[in-house]
């Protein structure tokens, strides 16, 4: 039996719900007044402004390598600025350096975890990186001397207090750029390991992240399971602009090369396009047909194709600026959990749970 | 193997994540209508009639006849129909695919389904073990004898109360009569091989370690989280926005500039290196060519920033900017950059050289940007953060792309080298000459020696140029930490 609340607290009881309650619906108003600040300036659909584009022709996309040698699901994988070398990392905790064109593997290293879900390669070509379950982000110096055991250089650069969903090198070897389970993305100093920026927003796990390619390179764009894409200001850790249009998480944001927009890519089975100028969602990729999750995205060099690795095991091939499906392409036996352009746009490469990875062109 | 540290185990209540599984089990009902569904058959076995048996052929080719689909797409959803759990293989079990020939697949028992509100959890799979063990001694595959020592182990507290369930379900089992108890079976089976799949099936219900975030609880925003919200919506409401034709222009503009660029639209001279084995391409485009190619030297004149970010255009420009005697502006800009992207220790060094070098009054390389920019700048150089060069690098970046960027691309430094440039020709192997290339493929030159190769070189103009380079300087700064 609860004993008679004391007359003050109830009072205040109910005027904290009051005013939780006008808060919430001075929220909604203003959600309602920023649609209708974006719509004003909706002047033509993309699709509209595509017809004059000519269209696409056939393509003939095949696979042009598949690197065997993960025991277990590849989680993750990263291109090395010379366009030919990737690094991967598996279920198993191992991360593998490949020159995918040859497809001997050049370096293995064995992370004190499983679950290895994020890796990058260092703009330099001169280290790794990598994390997962352990929460933390490590960065490895690879070294040309084979015999060496490379676990013995590694640098623990990144904490978090959950698991880690990705990183990226940002425009040197010196800092790095991380996402997390725990909800938030930081910014860290590789030599001290020290927290340079902290990026709280997301309501929920933040699975993806990328930067982006701009001259002045100060912003990044994150996804999470909370449904929204952020975009942040890496010099005051605010975030600057966000978007709330799909339907479930968000497993991979891209960065259209202008830098001006970006796709994401999710569990409700769509791609979307997001304009940053006009502050809107553009386009949705999707078809009745297409009903499982999209893993990652990534855009062909001009930007015309837009790549989706999905949990169907296929990749879907989309025209961004016509919004149709030019090309779907099978060969994986598993989910594909991870798809990147190489740098110079010669190919794409796959990474999926079918413990293989494959480079298409 | 699960991971049974600090995670949350939500394992059915969290299926709303699978968005997909609403959508299949309506297609699935659709499917087994007795009027528009799959034409299904009985199939023999032994003695036993087992009805409702469906041929993986006639599924798929109804499947594309549905949804509007070529038979490769239908054959992708059919697969997936298996690897969720709602048809199950006959034949071949173990393997969660639909094959499109006569191979034998039935529906799952909607009490199999993945969308049931229970989990698959261990008691249960114990249960099962111990049932097929009393029926057979010795029936079970490796994998599950291995599961099952280590339940035994871990569930011993309660083995009598698995042994019991697994006794009385077996006792129930005998009392059905022969066909059902085959069907059964067979879908119990089917459901552990999908929930405890053995080493080389790919099950839909693998899903990796689970997502912190409970979709099925309301989101509980608190006050702060209102208050802050709100503050977000009206700044959103207040930043200027551009017309979406204006941005969506832009978006097809670039796309019309790269296209030529873009090896997916157009091909690679003289190859793709993936495509014919030989890397002749990128051998071509290294970073430190006498004589770059045509389309790389096109790419230069898109904007300053493609100019600056491929360093052998970088160089060219250099080479300009030498003759003009203004050099200082690009070299202030790089400055910058490392002391953005550099090491947090570096920076008071480099910081200083910097305000040595470009903003002191006097100093050998002085920029000239407005006095208060300048004033700013200065005066944040006396406790130097990332980015407290920021208001000067733009001055000089938008300097740079504005004027000094188009007199570069008129100039006779920049007509030389589009004269000079290569227009490899376009290789043209035979299916012979291929073989041979895809036996020979180059290993090319590790990234580590051409990073040592940049930073010795980089050394070597650093200690032959004067004024002084500054770019050095700062990688040497940051080299010797």
């Amino acid at each position: 039996m609860r004993s008679p609340p004391i007359p003050e607290m109830a009072t205040q009881e109910v005027q904290l719900s009051e005013t939780l309650a006008h808060l919430k619906t001075e929220s909604d108003t203003l959600k309602g007044k920023l649609e209708e600040e974006r719509a004003k300036l909706h002047d033509v659909e993309l699709h509209q402004v595509a017809e004059k584009v000519e269209g696409l022709g056939q393509f003939v996309m095949k696979t042009r390598r598949t690197l065997k040698g993960h025991g277990n699901k590849v989680l993750c994988m990263d291109w090395c600025k010379d366009k030919r070398r990737i690094v991967s990392s598996s279920q198993d905790g191992k991360v593998i350096v490949w020159d995918a064109f040859t497809t001997n593997k050049e370096h293995a290293v064995t992370m004190p975890c499983t679950w290895v879900m994020a890796c990058a390669y260092a703009p330099s070509g001169c280290a790794v990186a990598c994390g997962g379950l352990d929460n933390k982000c490590s960065v490895y110096p690879l070294s040309l001397d084979k015999n060496e055991n490379l676990a013995a250089k590694k640098k623990s650069v990144a904490m978090h207090t959950n698991y880690l969903s990705a990183c990226s090198f940002t425009n040197s070897d010196m800092q790095i750029l991380t996402s997390s389970g725990d909800g938030t993305c930081a910014l860290w100093d590789v030599e001290s390991g020290q927290l340079l920026q902290s990026f709280h927003g997301h309501a929920a796990d933040v699975l993806c992240l990328d930067l982006a390619p701009s001259e002045t390179g100060n912003t990044f764009v994150s996804g999470g399971c909370d449904k929204k894409a952020n975009v942040w200001d890496m010099r005051s850790g605010q975030c600057i602009q966000s978007f709330e249009t799909h339907e479930s998480d968000i497993n991979s944001v891209r960065y259209y090369p202008s830098g001006d927009a970006f796709a994401s890519g999710s569990d409700d089975a769509t791609c979307r396009l997001y304009d940053l100028r006009a502050d809107r969602e553009v386009a949705i990729y999707s078809k009745e047909s297409i009903i499982f999750g999209v893993s990652s995205v990534d855009f062909s060099l001009s930007g015309r194709l837009l790549f989706g690795g999905y949990n169907d095991y296929t990749i879907n091939v989309w025209d961004v600026l016509k919004g149709t499906r030019v090309s779907i392409l099978f060969g994986h036996e598993n989910r594909v959990s991870t798809l990147r352009v190489s740098p110079d746009g010669t190919a794409f490469c796959t990474g999926s749970w079918d413990h293989t990875l494959r480079t298409w062109a | 193997m699960t991971i049974r540290s600090a995670r949350p185990d939500r394992g059915q209540h969290f299926r709303p994540r699978m968005l997909c599984l609403n959508k299949l089990e309506v297609i699935v009902v659709e499917m087994q209508d007795p009027k528009s569904g799959v034409t299904g058959s009985e199939q023999k076995l032994n003695v036993t009639t087992i009805p409702h048996v469906f041929a993986g052929k006639d599924i798929i080719a109804w499947i594309a006849n549905k949804m509007k689909t070529p038979p490769e797409e239908a054959h992708v959803f059919g697969t997936m129909l298996v690897a969720f759990g709602y048809i199950y293989p006959l034949q071949n079990h173990k393997m969660l695919v639909m094959c499109n020939d006569t191979s034998l697949y039935r529906f799952q028992a909607p009490y199999f389904w993945p969308t049931q509100k229970w989990v698959a959890d261990d008691s249960d799979y114990a249960i099962y073990l111990a049932k097929r063990n009393i029926r057979k001694k010795g029936m079970l595959e490796p994998y599950e004898q291995a599961h099952y020592n280590h339940l035994h182990k871990w569930l011993n507290h309660k083995w009598d109360f698995i042994v019991m369930q697994a006794t009385e379900q077996y006792k129930a089992g005998k009392e059905r009569k022969k066909p059902d108890r085959v069907v059964f079976d067979c879908q119990e089976r089917a459901y552990w091989i999908l929930n405890r799949p053995p080493r080389r099936t790919h099950s839909a219900m693998d899903c990796g370690p689970e997502r912190l975030i409970d979709p099925n609880e309301d989101e509980k925003i608190s006050f702060d989280q209102y208050r802050r919200k709100n503050m977000f919506y009206q700044q959103a409401i207040m930043r200027s926005k551009v017309k979406s034709s204006v941005s969506l222009g832009a978006l097809v503009k670039y796309i019309t500039t790269y296209k030529t660029h873009d090896p997916f639209l157009a091909p690679c001279q003289p190859s793709n290196p993936w495509q014919t084995d030989n890397d002749t391409y990128w051998t071509l485009n290294m970073r430190g060519v006498d004589v770059p190619t045509k389309m790389r030297v096109e790419r230069w004149s898109f904007s300053l920033f493609e100019l600056l970010t491929d360093l052998r255009g970088r160089d060219d420009f250099k080479v300009f900017l030498k003759k003009e005697f203004s050099g200082e502006n690009l070299a202030f800009w790089e400055a910058a950059e490392e002391l953005k992207w550099g090491t947090g220790s570096s920076m008071s060094a480099k910081a200083e050289t910097i305000f040595k070098t470009f903003l002191a009054p006097g100093a050998p390389r002085w920029i000239n940007i407005d006095g208060r920019t300048m004033g700013l700048t200065v005066k944040g150089l006396d406790h130097p953060h990332r980015y407290v060069l920021e208001a000067a690098q733009t001055h000089v970046f938008l300097l740079m792309k504005k004027d000094t960027f188009f007199r570069y691309l008129k100039s006779p430094v920049y007509k030389d080298i589009q004269k000079k440039a290569l227009s490899p020709e376009t290789h043209n192997f035979s299916p012979a000459q291929l073989e041979q290339n895809a036996q020979n493929r180059s290993p090319g030159i590790h990234p580590i020696i051409l990073w040592q190769q940049e930073e010795e070189e980089k050394a070597k103009t650093a200690a032959a140029s004067a004024p002084v380079d500054v770019k050095a300087m700062m990688s040497k700064i940051d080299r010797k930490k």
